[in-house]
């Protein structure tokens, strides 16, 4: 008990600190840049909706394809990478006392090297010169500043994860024999898949630069494929792992309960950071090149991704019950109504939680070989990812955003503001559930995705897609108007709220709880065993891949 | 790690629906012979034109009611184009890029594969019910991506 009061007067003295002016504002800047980000994106998005709809011609200058390789970059790598930096710096500053002035310094470094990466990709997208979507699957050729921008964005990333394993190992050193925080914990656990994840693309993305500058003549065109899944699914579950990290950290609190085991919760860090990187061998399940042998293999490997999601189902939904039932919930369902449906800082993550019921099980199906073939490269799959990520991703961090950017501004939320959360939260899931949907209808009847509006020569087939495809615009409208609401939230959280002293929510462990084992501190081991899953996953099809390579492809420019 | 008895059995029923999803797609790919899309032919990409298969796309009776469809893709079109086949055909589509990487897809079948430069790939279909079909690339291609299609009709 003498632990559990000591760590609340500690809790209290944070409290009246507020947070740290400067490592507030590195975090602010990175929220600028991700809510800004957002925005264009959303524009993006919507031209792109009216196109498939048939409501709207692009120009040449900007063509479709265009606006769709920067909505790509723009959400897959700016958004998002920001806003998870912006959020594991402030956290891990609140949590450990201020950052060190040197990870405060790799926090900047790696600002400016995302911000030359990004200048970079987009001087050759705008000017056409690289109308090869965020996959950038050789032997289209883009221009070599293009490659060369990805390798500053790496850099970027890289250093950042070095920020917070430095604040990790510093933690450790001035509090020997003690769990590193759990939030801490998710920050190092996500940074590690995170470069676990980049290695692969950054070799393609080094190999394919001599290529592009015309220094090799061709290149494998499969291996660029291989190695670039393993980076591209592995991301995806990056972001993933960061809303869970809220969903454990922060929900509990901000609804009055418990954290549900903290144990549970890293043991969820672990196995994504140890499972997660072969599970990308999915998006190849119909390439040729592969044997079925191999395939089914990874059917194992990407569904076994699906086991801390399971985990975690059920701790949030446990922690709901308990919470509700605590506050004199009656009967079966009568938890329901005690949680604080009105507070948009649990509505977003519980709408963001409901959605990945949906976005998980769609995941499920089409990992299985067959059913992968089905709907492979169609607008299902579209729709997929803009559930799990548009959804499920985005809206738990506009949720993180309701607490985490008054806190850092010193602002408090107000009743109105508040009232407008709820109305973009509500606005956005209404906007997602009718384009994700129809993209998941229209994607089964054969509809392509990363295609222009077309209805090939008025052929009947395409002509009968028509109808769902208007949804993609209707869709789109609801999301722009809720990507201009949140950008209005984050400009009055940030510099028009009233002043005062925002919480940052962290549950505490119920005071029966047991102890955390030491074994999930065994970093080394996890790493260990994370290389040999990937090994396995990767070792066979790629040396198999090298030897047994045809002649290389020369570049292309299609577009 | 002690679980509390509701999440082992959480745990234990939704492990066993992954495992028997597995189960199925194993036996449809093994026993039934229903796996994805997966040749390891490979040839030089450069060489299309004089490779003995692909110098000469078409279609290709091979048996009874048994047909194979020699096809080679490039931005953006598909030759052999406006294919024409008899009910109940058995096609097999062997098929190559010349240049980027396309996917080839049948709307209304399970007709999905990826088409490499460099790989021969391979995918059986049989043509039940007649009608017209529209054979589209679902991989982005270049600028013409979206008027990359043809058709087989099924006579």
């Amino acid at each position: 008990m003498e632990a559990f009061s000591f760590e609340n007067i500690k809790e209290k003295t944070k409290e009246k600190l507020g947070a740290n002016p400067k490592d507030a504002k590195l975090s602010l800047t990175y929220f600028s840049v991700s809510f800004i980000t957002l925005f264009i994106g959303a524009v993006l998005g919507l031209l792109q909706g009216l196109n498939r709809a048939g409501l709207l011609e692009l120009p040449a200058g900007f063509d479709y394809y265009q606006v769709l390789t920067s909505h790509g970059i723009l959400f897959v790598l700016v958004f998002t990478t920001t806003f998870v930096i912006g959020y594991f710096y402030a956290g891990i500053s609140h949590i450990h006392e201020g950052l060190l002035p040197k990870v405060r310094k790799m926090g900047w470094i790696a600002f400016a090297l995302l911000v030359i990466g990004v200048v970079l990709v987009f001087i050759p997208v705008i000017s056409g010169d690289a109308s090869v979507m965020y996959t950038f699957y050789p032997p289209m050729q883009a221009h070599p500043m293009f490659y060369i921008g990805l390798v500053f964005l790496v850099l970027g990333i890289w250093t950042a994860a070095i920020g917070v394993w430095t604040s990790a190992f510093d933690w450790k050193r001035k509090n020997k024999g003690k769990h590193l925080p759990l939030f801490t914990y998710f920050a190092v656990g996500a940074f590690l898949l995170t470069f676990l994840g980049s290695l692969g693309v950054t070799a393609e993305v080094l190999y394919l630069i001599p290529w592009s500058l015309g220094w090799v003549e061709t290149v494998n065109v499969l291996l660029s494929r291989t190695l670039f899944w393993a980076f591209g699914h592995t991301l995806v579950n990056v972001w993933y792992l960061v809303a869970v990290s809220a969903w454990y950290v922060a929900v509990p609190k901000i609804i009055g309960g418990k954290l549900f085991s903290d144990t549970l919760a890293r043991v969820v860090v672990i196995l994504s950071v140890v499972l997660n990187v072969p599970g990308g061998f999915h998006h190849q399940i119909i390439d040729p090149g592969f044997s079925h042998g191999l395939k089914f293999m990874h059917v194992f490997m990407s569904l076994s991704i699906a086991l801390p999601s399971l985990m975690t189902a059920f701790a949030m939904f446990a922690v709901f019950t308990k919470t509700g039932i605590k506050k004199g919930g009656k009967g079966l369902f009568g938890w329901v109504t005690k949680l604080p449906w009105g507070d948009v800082r649990f509505l977003a993550p519980m709408i963001a939680m409901i959605a990945f019921i949906f976005g998980g099980a769609g995941g499920i199906a089409q990992t299985n070989n067959q059913l992968n073939q089905v709907v492979h490269n169609s607008l299902w799959v579209v729709g997929h990812f803009h559930l799990t990520v548009g959804t499920t991703v985005a809206v738990t961090f506009f949720g993180i955003s309701y607490w985490l950017i008054p806190y850092l501004s010193g602002r408090v939320m107000t009743k109105k503001l508040n009232r407008l959360g709820l109305i973009q939260t509500i606005t956005w899931a209404l906007g997602m559930l009718l384009m994700a949907g129809s993209m998941h209808w229209v994607g089964l009847l054969g509809s392509p995705r990363r295609t222009s509006y077309t209805t090939y020569g008025d052929n009947l087939t395409a002509l009968g897609w028509d109808p769902y495809l208007i949804f993609l615009a209707v869709g789109g409208t609801l999301l722009m108007i809720g990507a201009i609401l949140m950008l209005y939230i984050v400009i009055h959280l940030m510099f028009f709220a009233p002043k005062g002293k925002t919480e940052f929510p962290i549950a505490q462990p119920d005071y029966f709880a047991p102890p955390t084992p030491k074994w999930t501190e065994r970093w080394g081991l996890w790493i260990t065993v994370a290389v040999v899953i990937i090994s396995m996953g990767y070792l066979v099809p790629l040396v198999d891949i090298i030897m047994n390579a045809p002649p290389g492809s020369p570049g292309f420019k299609t577009w | 790690m002690k679980m509390p008895r509701q999440e082992e059995i959480w745990l234990i029923i939704s492990v066993g629906v992954l495992v028997l999803s597995m189960v199925f797609t194993g036996y449809q790919t093994f026993a039934l012979g229903m796996g994805p899309p997966s040749n390891k032919e490979t040839l030089d990409p450069q060489k299309v034109d004089e490779h003995p298969l692909f110098s000469e796309p078409g279609v290709y009776e091979t048996g009874e009611n048994e047909y194979e469809i020699v096809m080679t893709l490039e931005a953006f079109s598909f030759n052999p184009g406006d294919i024409e086949i008899p009910a109940g055909a058995e096609v097999t589509f062997i098929m190559t890029s010349k240049d980027v990487v396309h996917g080839m897809q049948i709307a209304g079948t399970n007709v999905n594969a990826m088409v490499l430069p460099g790989h021969i790939q391979t995918i059986t279909e049989t043509f039940d019910e007649p009608g017209e079909y529209l054979i589209l690339c679902n991989e982005y291609c270049g600028a013409g991506h979206q008027l990359m299609a043809t058709t087989i009709t099924v006579k």
